[in-house]
């Protein structure tokens, strides 16, 4: 596979998103040269697509999916989507927020089937569903275990 | 699966359960089995086993008392860890470090990349038959692990790297361990080669077994080795560099075939070019200067410093009683390590302890992929397959 030097300055997810999908953009985040752009959840999965899917961005490694506990701030729940283009050279962070009432995600396991594995360990360690997921199981915790270790509301040293 | 036949009739297929304990998981990795005869139909990996909470633990400290942590992840390569997570927090704080530190920091790496690939190399050998390879990698290996220790006091868990530079001045003599160890490998090198590289049992059990497609490898978020064994070239080192790897010269051993043949081989090679990049670094290396960058509250002052001035006295108190506040930001600091790319995603609030630090494993994706390697192949594949795929369950579970 041949690489490329990336040249762009600006990010070019997000001027081909803001061309194509620019509804979808609720936020752009620059900061420490990472650029991250905020989406409700309702668009994730349309968004997503194109990101992958599209020949000049190429997003077709997802590197990690990362969710913060903003406890007690509303909407509580913060999944970092971080995405990669090899061929270009271009990361991008996708950012979602969901309330703590209502932590539901769709599966992105369609698009990148990496994410089974990160998308158990969310649901495993916050407590957030991803609708859609084929096997949404405890994954490091005993299938037994009550709670969700990576909440802000649960004590380090655990339940006692 | 439900055509299997016996003379009896209809059979069931044969749920095996291989681990948790058991010598070539490496660790504390279960696999559920589901076998025809001696042909696997479905594997599945059932992890955690050996988690101990590490990015729970590390909201409760600070961000430097939470570097001790970070060798504990990967534990053969637990300088790689130190680096990652020392890069993201001088990214959050937006640290200069010293080139000094950074050169001794890439020479450090990529020794731990060949310790890293000798264990790898002879736990997998074992795996499969060969002994011998074994007992020269871990001899080998003990001689790296010398440096370690000269340089930082530990053999293992080093916690070498702090944030802005260094822990402390390596000994004036350590280049000559270092010296020694580059001028010896390459035969070492030559010498598992000879045992394995044309043996044909080891070509018998590692050739087209385990083959993952680089389509394959991409959607399933495979890094290291096991997409370089696929026939993708990318290494975080090269497409963004970081701690000045861009001023090295070295190649990316890259395979097409993607089996645990290709994989061997592209590790076998990998050894090769940190040797290169040692070499290189231990010429850039100035003898003397900054070992840490100087940001006072940040960096503790020297011993010499917080004796005799009371600014230093102050900060070096402040320090380590209260730590320091990063301003408030979210960072992905991805580096290489050798088992893929390992990224560590830092959120700060403001506060001196990290609110949130993730670690993205590399064991823990690369391992996603083990069904794929060996459904549909025999059962003694499985080692084969879970021996290449290099995991680490320290990193896997966390």
């Amino acid at each position: 596979m041949q690489l490329e030097a990336g040249t762009n300055e600006k990010n070019l997810a997000v001027q081909k998103l803001r061309e194509r999908e620019p509804q979808t953009i609720a936020e752009v985040i620059e900061s420490r040269g990472e650029t991250t752009v905020v989406m409700a959840r309702r668009d994730l999965i349309r968004v997503c697509q194109f990101l992958a899917q599209d020949q000049s961005l190429a997003f077709t490694f997802l590197s990690d999916i990362s969710a913060v506990d903003r406890f007690p701030i509303e909407p509580r729940f913060e999944i970092n989507y971080h995405l990669l283009s090899m061929q270009r050279r271009e990361r991008v962070r996708i950012k979602v927020r969901v309330a703590g009432s209502d932590a539901v995600l769709p599966s992105v396991t369609g698009i990148w089937p990496t994410a089974n594995w990160h998308e158990r360990e969310i649901f495993d360690l916050f407590g957030i569903r991803f609708e859609g997921h084929p096997d949404l199981t405890r994954i490091l915790m005993p299938d037994d275990w009550e709670g969700h270790p990576l909440r802000k509301d649960y004590p380090v040293e655990g339940y006692r | 699966m439900a055509t299997l036949e016996t003379q009896s009739g209809p059979a069931e297929p044969m749920i095996l359960n291989m681990g948790p304990q058991h010598p070539s998981t490496h660790g504390v990795l279960r696999v559920i089995l589901e076998l025809d005869g001696e042909v696997v139909l479905k594997a599945k990996p059932m992890i955690g086993y050996l988690h101990t909470g590490i990015e729970k633990s590390c909201e409760s400290k600070t961000y430097s008392q939470a570097i001790t942590l970070t060798d504990r992840i990967d534990y053969l390569a637990p300088l790689s860890n130190n680096l990652c997570y020392c890069l993201a927090a001088e990214k959050l704080i937006g640290l200069e470090v010293p080139k000094r530190a950074q050169y001794i920091r890439v020479l450090l790496t990529e020794l731990t990349r060949i310790t890293s690939h000798l264990v790898w190399l002879g736990t997998h050998a074992i795996d499969l038959g060969a002994m011998s390879v074994f007992l020269y990698s871990f001899r080998e290996r003990e001689e790296i692990m010398k440096i370690y220790e000269y340089v930082s006091g530990q053999r293992m868990m080093t916690s070498y790297f702090r944030i802005g530079g260094l822990a402390l001045e390596p000994p004036p003599d350590w280049l000559d361990l270092v010296r020694r160890v580059v001028a010896n490998m390459p035969g070492h090198i030559d010498e598992y080669e000879n045992l394995l590289t044309k043996n044909r049992i080891w070509e018998g059990r590692t050739r087209g077994v385990g083959v993952l497609s680089a389509k394959d490898a991409i959607a399933m978020g495979a890094s290291g080795p096991m997409l370089r064994g696929s026939g993708i070239s990318y290494d975080t080192r090269k497409t963004f560099p970081y701690s000045s790897y861009e001023e090295f010269d070295f190649d990316i051993p890259v395979e097409t075939a993607g089996d645990c043949y290709a994989r061997y081989l592209v590790r076998i090679a990998e050894m090769r070019e940190s040797l290169k990049i040692v070499a290189q670094a231990m010429e850039k290396i100035p003898p003397s200067g900054p070992f840490r960058a100087e940001a006072p509250g940040i960096i503790p002052p020297s011993r010499e410093e917080m004796k005799t001035s009371i600014e230093g006295l102050i900060y070096h108190f402040k320090i380590f009683t209260e730590g320091f506040a990063p301003p408030p930001g979210e960072v992905y600091q991805a580096i290489e390590s050798p088992r893929g790319e390992l990224g560590v995603y830092m959120v700060s609030d403001g506060s001196p302890k990290p609110y949130r630090v993730k670690f993205r494993a590399p064991s823990f994706v690369n391992l996603q992929s083990l069904p794929l390697l060996c459904e549909g192949r025999l059962l003694a594949d499985v080692v084969a397959c879970i021996g290449t795929t290099d995991i680490v369950l320290g990193e896997v579970d966390r």
